[in-house]
């Protein structure tokens, strides 16, 4: 079997038990999330701290949209042959006060979701290379 | 401040025309001298609006179009704010005439666009937010969009008809305006047959990408009050390029996650009001005030998002409004009256300056078939991608 790969380095973990979680950044000075975290600073102006901790993200939320996508985007989006049709969900997390995307787990009927709804984080394939198989964050109803 | 004054308009038609953005530049730009009754060597300044898919000279704009004209010595700009790259540039350019610098400047944008969906820039970046949210998320535009739809859907009870009669009211708008792309009419029906491509949106929701050019020529009003065409003057009252406050709360295109509200005081608008809410300030003037808008809808959805941005209504009333006809031609405030980007299509650097030759064709009351009637204030409106705000307001 290939070992597996996050799609990109740093944004989520996989946990041992199948779950995954979101890491981002969190500011000590005021508390604010950054996702994902990308810098080493504060980017609230009111505060300008110089470091941000790795934070885990909540992996539950409450969907705030979504949608399916019945065509395939341009690369670098990596869309496979036969295209698959997928959703994408903007889940708000409630600790964090912010709205984090991902594409909905497969299988989801987007026909069936409503705004509010409880959502968890999972992870799934994304593609495959020659070496390794390619992960990413998903959303899912919990 | 002294006030900008708008001499000259003039545009390439909006197509698929397959050729260098260049030449599309060269003929708005020319169309506006033209009509502003000056020449090439009148213009003291060129701000002009970077095209990102068209090398080099789409990168340094200002350059390329005066280089194309023939060099006079001009001094120039070029500028970058994705779909606000019109606006930083008129903006630009009427800093220069405000400062002195200059008493006439031209501004340009001009696009030739590749078929199908905008993608980001090739190569593998892991550190570009554009790059992020195609290559993990196959988050496109019209990804946002449909987010953006689904969520007026949800929050205020929106229908897919709804978006449906936006499309109608532009495509019957757009019929008669010789730059449009599209000079069709949409009905219930052949919507309803339209692929979807991000659900609720099918494709005639979504504006398509397009090639085209637009210019203006621009004046201090010491150097209009001299001309003997003062009857066709525009004055330029206000033009905002705000960029977002700290915590951006809301969605906004390409990032994968908004601001978080923990430890820091929600603004006191949102984005989008914002912008509008800065040129309202500016021109001393209120939603109330507007005879048209002209509102960038990049999906029909968007265009009733727009409605309570601007201010025309508030929050979740957009649906109502627009079935009352207010914003259809002969209505209240007609938006749109140009057929929108449901009529053109979008040339991203061209589309905030034809926003403004709208406004200029309209408060001039040379709009023809698609006048609005008493035009005296007009306001156009738009948002670039990374957080840029672009709004005009434009009186007579
Ligand atoms: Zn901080």
């Amino acid at each position: 079997m290939k070992p597996r790969r996050p799609v990109v380095e740093g944004y989520f973990e996989e946990r041992a038990d199948g779950s995954a979680v979101l890491v981002g950044g969190r500011c000590d000075a005021c508390g604010a999330y950054f996702f994902p975290k990308r810098f080493s600073f504060c980017r609230n102006p009111g505060c300008g701290a110089p470091d941000l901790a790795d934070v885990e993200l909540s992996t539950r939320g409450t969907l705030w949209s979504f949608t399916d996508n019945r065509y395939a985007p341009p690369p670098p989006y990596p869309a496979a042959e036969p295209f698959e049709p997928y959703g994408v969900a903007a889940v708000a997390l409630e600790a964090e006060q912010m709205v984090v995307l991902g594409q909905l787990a497969r299988g989801t009927d987007v026909a069936a979701l409503h705004a509010g709804q409880a959502m968890e984080l999972c992870a799934e394939d994304l593609y495959e290379t020659d070496d390794a198989v390619v992960r990413v964050w998903k959303w899912r109803i919990a | 401040m002294s006030e900008v004054v708008v001499l000259g308009a003039g545009m390439h038609p909006w197509g698929k025309w397959g050729r260098n953005f260049v030449e599309y530049g060269v003929v708005a730009a020319r169309a506006a001298l033209a009509d502003a009754g000056l020449g090439w060597g009148d213009v003291g300044f060129l701000a002009a609006g970077n095209t990102m898919r068209n090398g080099y000279p789409g990168y340094v704009s200002g350059s390329t179009f005066a280089q194309s004209l023939g060099w006079q010595g001009t001094r120039v700009s070029s500028s970058f704010a994705a779909c606000a790259s019109g606006a930083v540039a008129i903006d630009s350019a009427r800093a220069q005439i405000q400062a002195g610098r200059c008493d006439v400047a031209l501004v340009v944008g001009a696009d030739t666009a590749p078929k199908g969906f905008f993608g980001p820039l090739p190569g593998v970046r892991p550190e570009d937010p554009d790059w992020i949210r195609f290559h993990v998320l196959g988050a496109t535009n019209p990804t946002y969009f449909a987010l953006y739809a689904r969520r007026r859907m949800e929050a205020y009870g929106a229908t897919t008809d709804d978006f449906a009669a936006v499309k109608i009211k532009n495509s019957r708008h757009g019929l008669e305006n010789p730059n449009a792309r599209y000079r069709k009419e949409f009905g219930a029906a052949e919507i309803a047959e339209s692929p979807v491509v991000a659900d609720p949106l099918r494709l005639v929701d979504i504006c398509a990408t397009s090639d085209g050019a637009a210019a203006l020529v621009l004046a201090s009003a010491e150097y209009a009050a001299r001309r003997a065409d003062r009857d066709r003057h525009v004055r330029i009252a206000a033009i905002s390029t705000v960029t977002p406050r700290y915590p951006n709360t809301y969605l906004d295109m390409p990032d994968i996650a908004t601001d978080s509200a923990v430890g820091a005081a929600l603004p006191e608008r949102s984005f989008r009001d914002s912008i509008a809410h800065a040129a309202y300030e500016e021109a001393g003037l209120g939603p109330g005030d507007l005879s048209l808008a002209e509102v960038y809808d990049l999906s029909t959805a968007l265009e009733l998002d727009w409605y309570e941005n601007i201010g025309l209504c508030g929050e979740g009333e957009a649906e109502a409004l627009l079935r009352s006809g207010a914003t259809t031609l002969g209505g209240r405030v007609p938006v749109n009256p140009s057929g929108g980007l449901a009529c053109f299509g979008e040339a991203i650097p061209a589309q905030a300056i034809a926003q403004v030759v709208e406004l200029t064709t309209q408060l001039r009351g040379e709009a023809g078939a698609r006048q609005v009637d008493g035009a005296r204030v007009g306001l156009s409106i738009n948002q670039g991608l990374f957080g840029h705000g672009s709004c005009v307001i434009a009186t007579r």
